[in-house]
């Protein structure tokens, strides 16, 4: 039993507390209304057996608790002013049961408005739409547990009395309100795919609640580009992560994976998503970048790949986004494209950069290009330059193994 | 129903360089931002520098310090300001777009509602 809450806790968390926050109009005391209805949901369906929809059975457990406690006007002593939300039909609201509203891109546009920082959202997003303990968020973000728990106090404080409001923004300012959600969960993500720090390369509870996301938001927004799109990075990005270390622990670049492992299954559906993304019109950000991982996705080989695509791809990505980590990947495309010497000449501009000094993956790409240009004292100090701002303890090994090698031996 | 209070944070060395027909021009959009939004204003006003400003801080003696100046000293410094009626965030998000602000930007802060 506790495996059949445990997985309605995974996929219906956010249904069940995007509806019940509308009756409570405060996180909070919403998150408590939930909790207390998988608690429940514990000793009921031992007894009951499990419901035909256990979504349905938990939002009207809580929703019922949220009535109680609102009747029980301890909202005279509440300390934050309710959320403000949209008009909603009355009528069936309160019978609650079947029919209930899908609440949950309303409770995806606030965790990710873009008047909350970055990281917060980001928590906000693990904690309310992926159902994790302060504990776990603050684990997945390597913080402290006070420093996390005053994160997300602080985050649902400024909701509440900015009034951040609980709806879906108007159609005029959806697509940048997308690509903030989008950007949430890329970020949740990427911290999965290569951990920032660590023992381990990936993280993959982090890897697998980005997946959940970037699913929940393809089924309330199916026909945006940008949200199928960030989708198929995912899974193109994901399919290769059998092969991203060898069976000894060490880190496999792109050149040297074994694509025969790669996942078929997860590569067919994120080609077929970006086809489909593309054909929609001018590509944005995330159309752009999965396109790119697309090319690799569907190169035979490493010496297959069409890096004169690639760079393409990235030029137009630099366009619609432009940062200084694309600029970067894009010197790297060019490499492979032109040679490393034309490489190199693209990285420079990007030497003073302030976002990327303490980015370890300029001085580890100049390195490469330096070492296959056979200038290896050059080569040695970027590595060592990378080795001193990388953290995670895989690509410490690599780039360590990366000197080894280089230097004359003796 | 909410109010926010936009504070138009400018850098005033800035502001004492420009030329006067772009103070004009900034003014001229001052007006047209009233006028657009006349029904939702509940005040605002333009400041005169921080060097005219006085600050005065309890001091631990219980005394209170008279200083000539702005109360912290930033290169930004509140130049003027706006109260505005909004429904939520985004509706006051959308308002605060339209301040002219050239040398700097607007702060958006809520205010608290008196219980």
């Amino acid at each position: 039993m506790a495996a059949a809450v445990a997985e309605a806790h995974r996929t219906e968390w956010a249904f069940v507390l995007a509806a019940t926050i509308r009756v409570t109009r405060d996180l909070t005391m919403a998150e408590d209304c939930v909790q207390d209805a998988y608690a429940k949901a514990l000793t009921a369906w031992t007894a009951q057996g499990i419901p035909g929809k256990p979504g349905a059975w938990l939002t009207t457990v809580a929703r019922r608790r949220a009535f109680d406690l609102a009747d029980k006007s301890d909202v005279a002593r509440r300390a934050l002013p309710l959320l403000v939300t949209d008009q909603v039909a009355a009528g069936s609201e309160r019978a609650g049961g079947e029919e209930i509203d899908d609440d949950r891109l309303r409770l995806i546009f606030t965790c990710c408005h873009p008047a909350l920082a970055p990281e917060a959202q980001a928590a906000l997003a693990l904690r309310l739409l992926c159902g994790l303990s302060t504990p776990e968020v603050a684990r997945a973000f390597l913080v402290g547990e006070s420093a996390m728990a005053a994160r997300i106090t602080r985050a649902k404080k400024k909701i509440a009395a900015a009034r951040i409001p609980y709806r879906i923004p108007p159609l005029a300012e959806l697509p940048d309100r997308i690509e903030s959600v989008l950007t949430v969960v890329h970020l949740l993500f990427a911290t999965g795919h290569t951990a920032p720090a660590g023992a381990d390369l990936v993280r993959r509870d982090l890897v697998e609640r980005a997946f959940d996301l970037a699913r929940m938001v393809r089924s309330l927004l199916p026909g945006d580009p940008e949200v199928a799109s960030l989708l198929a990075l995912i899974l193109l990005t994901d399919a290769r992560r059998r092969t991203r270390v060898s069976d000894e622990g060490h880190l496999l670049l792109l050149a040297d994976q074994d694509r025969s492992q790669w996942d078929r299954s997860e590569i067919e559906e994120g080609l077929h998503l970006v086809a489909a993304a593309i054909r929609k019109g001018r590509p944005r950000r995330f159309a752009l970048m999965a396109a790119i991982t697309a090319v690799h996705a569907d190169s035979p080989s490493w010496d297959a790949t069409d890096w004169q695509e690639l760079v393409g791809l990235y030029d137009l990505l630099l366009d619609a986004w432009p940062s200084p980590v694309v600029a970067l990947n894009k010197a790297v495309a060019v490499g492979f494209a032109a040679g490393p010497a034309a490489g190199l000449a693209a990285l420079k501009p990007l030497e003073n950069e302030p976002q990327l000094t303490t980015y370890g993956y300029l001085a580890s790409a100049r390195a490469d290009l330096l070492r296959r240009l056979g200038r290896i004292p050059e080569a040695l100090a970027s590595y060592e330059e990378a080795l001193a701002v990388t953290e995670n303890e895989v690509e410490r090994s690599f780039l360590s193994q990366r000197i080894a090698d280089l230097k004359p031996s003796g | 129903m909410a109010q926010y209070l936009m504070l138009i944070y400018e850098d005033e060395a800035r502001w004492a360089e420009a030329a006067p027909e772009t103070a004009e021009q900034v003014m001229k959009q001052h007006e047209q931002f009233v006028a657009t939004h006349k029904p939702i204003l509940r005040g605002g006003h333009a400041l005169q520098p921080t060097s005219t400003a006085t600050s005065l801080r309890r001091e631990r003696s219980g005394g209170l310090a008279v200083t000539d100046g702005a109360f912290v000293e930033t290169k930004e410094a509140v130049g003027g300001y706006y109260v505005v009626e909004a429904a939520d965030l985004d509706e006051a998000m959308a308002v605060a777009k339209d301040i002219p602000a050239p040398f700097g930007g607007v702060e958006i802060r809520p205010v608290r509602e008196s219980s």
